[in-house]
C-alpha cells in the first residue's frame, strides 16, 4: 500500500522514515502518472518491509513540490535518512525504476 | 517459453487496432507495451481529427476505449520492453513455421508473425543545459506538464502542428508563450495557425534557434540565435517546451528490417518490411502523415495481412 503523501506530514513520513522511501510527484490530469500507477502500487506490495512507497498529489502540496523543484510529473525521488539520492522525471517502465531501487537497496 | 500466432509491439493506436483485427480473426495474440497502452496518443489533450467525434476526444479517453475494444475479443496485453528481435530464415517449399523470437529484460515469447508498433519519442535539441534540466523545466510534453506553469513565462521550440497545439495548450496557463521557429512561417495546419495567430498570450520568434538553456537548478532562460542576423538575444523563462520532431524507437530493431537514414521502418503497402512475416504500422513507418486515424488504418492492414501470413504455414502455434 502506498502511503498518502502531504505538506504536513512529508518531514515525518519521508524524511524521519527509517525505511528508504520512493515518492511519487503525480497530479490527477497527468496521463503518464496515470499510466505509471499501477506499477508503483505493485512496487509498493513487492518490497513492502524494505521501502515505504508514497505519492505526493503536486496540486495540492506546493511547498514539498516547490522545495524539490518538481516541474515536470510524474517524478520520482528516493530519500534515506531523509537525503535525496535519487531523482528522475518522466514515466518509466517498471523494470527501469526497479533498477534504480534495487541500487538503493542495495547498497 | 510462450508462443503465439502474432506478437504486437508496441500499445498505441497502431499496436492496439492491429490487435483487435487479429484477436477477432481468433489469432492467438501478444501485445508487449513498454509502460502502459495508449502511446502518444494518450498525451494528446483532445484530438479534433479523428472521424466520428465531431466535438473531438481526449487522447486518453480515445485510448483507453481502444484498448477494451481489443482486450473484449481476446488481445492480450501484457507490460514488458523489447530489447531484441529475431527471425529464423524463410523455408517457403517446406512449408516450415518462422519463427520469429521477441526478447524482452525478462522473457522471451516466439510468434510466426511479428508486428512493430513501437512509435517515436521526441527529438532532444541537443543543446548545452537541456539533459541537466530535464524535469526541471525543460519538458516534451506540454500536457503532461504544462500547468506547473501556472503565470509562468514558457517557450515552445518547433513550428508544426505539434508544438502550436502545444503553445496553446499552454497559453491556458502560462502567463506568456513564445513560440520559437527556424523558418519565417509554421509548418501547422491552417485552422491550427489561424487560432495561434489570434491567441493574445502568444508571441513568434521566427527564424530563430535556442542555443543554450540557462540556469543551475532549474530552467531560468534561453540563448536565441537569430539566423537571419546572426544576432543571440536572452529570453527569460522557466520552462522550455521541446516539440522538434520525432526519433523513430527502433533501436531493438537494426540489422533486423530495413529501415531509412532516420531508422523509420520501410514496408510495401501491405505493411510487411523486408523480413517476410515482419510487419511494421503507426509512426515508425517511414510515411507522409503521422496521425492516429493513419495509425489505425495501418494497424488493420497490418493485422490483417499478418493473419494472412500465419494462415499460410500448415505448422501453426497450437491454441
Amino acid at each position: 500500500m502506498e502511503t498518502v503523501l502531504n505538506d504536513g506530514n512529508f518531514e515525518e513520513e519521508v524524511l524521519n522514515s527509517e525505511m528508504p522511501v520512493l515518492v511519487d510527484f503525480w497530479a490527477e490530469w497527468c496521463t503518464p502518472c496515470l499510466m505509471v500507477a499501477p506499477a508503483i502500487e505493485e512496487i509498493s506490495r513487492k518490497y513492502a518491509g524494505r521501502l515505504k512507497v508514497g505519492k505526493l498529489n503536486v496540486d495540492e502540496n506546493p511547498l514539498i513540490s516547490a522545495k524539490y523543484g518538481i516541474q515536470s510529473i510524474p517524478t520520482f525521488v528516493i530519500f534515506k535518512n531523509g537525503k535525496v539520492l535519487g531523482q528522475t522525471a518522466g514515466a518509466m517502465p517498471k523494470e527501469a525504476l526497479e533498477a534504480k531501487i534495487g541500487e538503493i537497496l542495495d547498497e | 517459453m510462450s508462443e503465439y500466432d502474432i506478437v504486437i509491439i508496441g500499445g498505441g493506436p497502431a499496436g492496439l487496432t492491429a490487435g483487435l483485427y487479429t484477436a477477432r480473426a481468433r489469432l492467438k495474440t501478444l501485445l508487449l507495451e513498454k509502460i502502459a497502452p495508449g502511446g502518444q496518443a494518450a498525451l494528446a489533450w483532445t484530438i479534433e481529427n479523428y472521424p466520428g467525434f465531431p466535438e473531438g476526444i481526449g487522447g486518453p479517453e480515445l485510448m483507453e476505449r481502444t484498448r477494451k475494444q481489443a482486450e473484449k475479443y481476446g488481445l492480450e496485453i501484457k507490460s514488458g520492453e523489447v530489447v531484441k528481435v529475431s527471425a529464423s530464415s524463410e523455408d517457403e517449399r517446406s512449408k516450415r513455421k518462422i519463427e520469429k523470437v521477441v526478447n524482452t529484460k525478462e522473457e522471451e515469447y516466439k510468434s510466426v508473425a511479428l508486428i512493430v508498433a513501437t512509435g517515436t519519442r521526441p527529438r532532444k535539441l541537443e543543446v548545452p543545459g537541456e539533459e541537466r534540466l530535464i524535469g526541471r523545466g525543460v519538458s516534451y510534453c506540454a500536457t503532461c506538464d504544462g500547468p506547473l506553469f501556472k503565470n509562468r513565462k514558457v517557450v515552445v521550440v518547433g513550428g508544426g502542428d505539434a508544438a502550436v497545439e502545444e503553445a496553446l495548450f499552454l497559453s491556458k496557463f502560462a502567463e506568456k508563450v513564445t513560440l520559437i521557429h527556424r523558418r519565417d512561417e509554421l509548418r501547422a495546419s491552417k485552422i491550427i495557425e489561424e487560432r495561434a495567430v489570434s491567441n493574445s498570450k502568444l508571441e513568434f520568434l521566427w527564424k530563430s534557434v535556442v542555443t543554450e538553456i540557462l540556469g543551475e537548478t532549474e530552467v531560468e532562460g534561453v540563448k536565441v540565435r537569430n539566423l537571419e542576423t546572426g544576432k543571440d538575444l536572452t529570453l527569460e523563462a522557466k520552462g522550455i517546451f521541446v516539440s522538434i520532431g520525432a526519433i523513430p524507437n527502433t533501436g531493438f530493431l537494426k540489422g533486423v528490417v530495413e529501415m531509412d537514414e532516420e531508422g523509420f521502418i520501410i514496408t510495401d503497402e501491405n505493411m510487411e518490411t523486408s523480413v517476410k512475416g515482419i510487419y511494421a504500422c503507426g509512426d515508425v513507418r517511414k510515411k507522409l502523415l503521422r496521425q492516429v486515424v493513419t495509425a489505425c488504418g495501418e494497424g488493420a492492414t497490418a493485422g490483417f495481412a499478418a493473419g494472412q501470413y500465419v494462415g499460410k504455414w500448415e505448422d501453426k502455434t497450437k491454441r
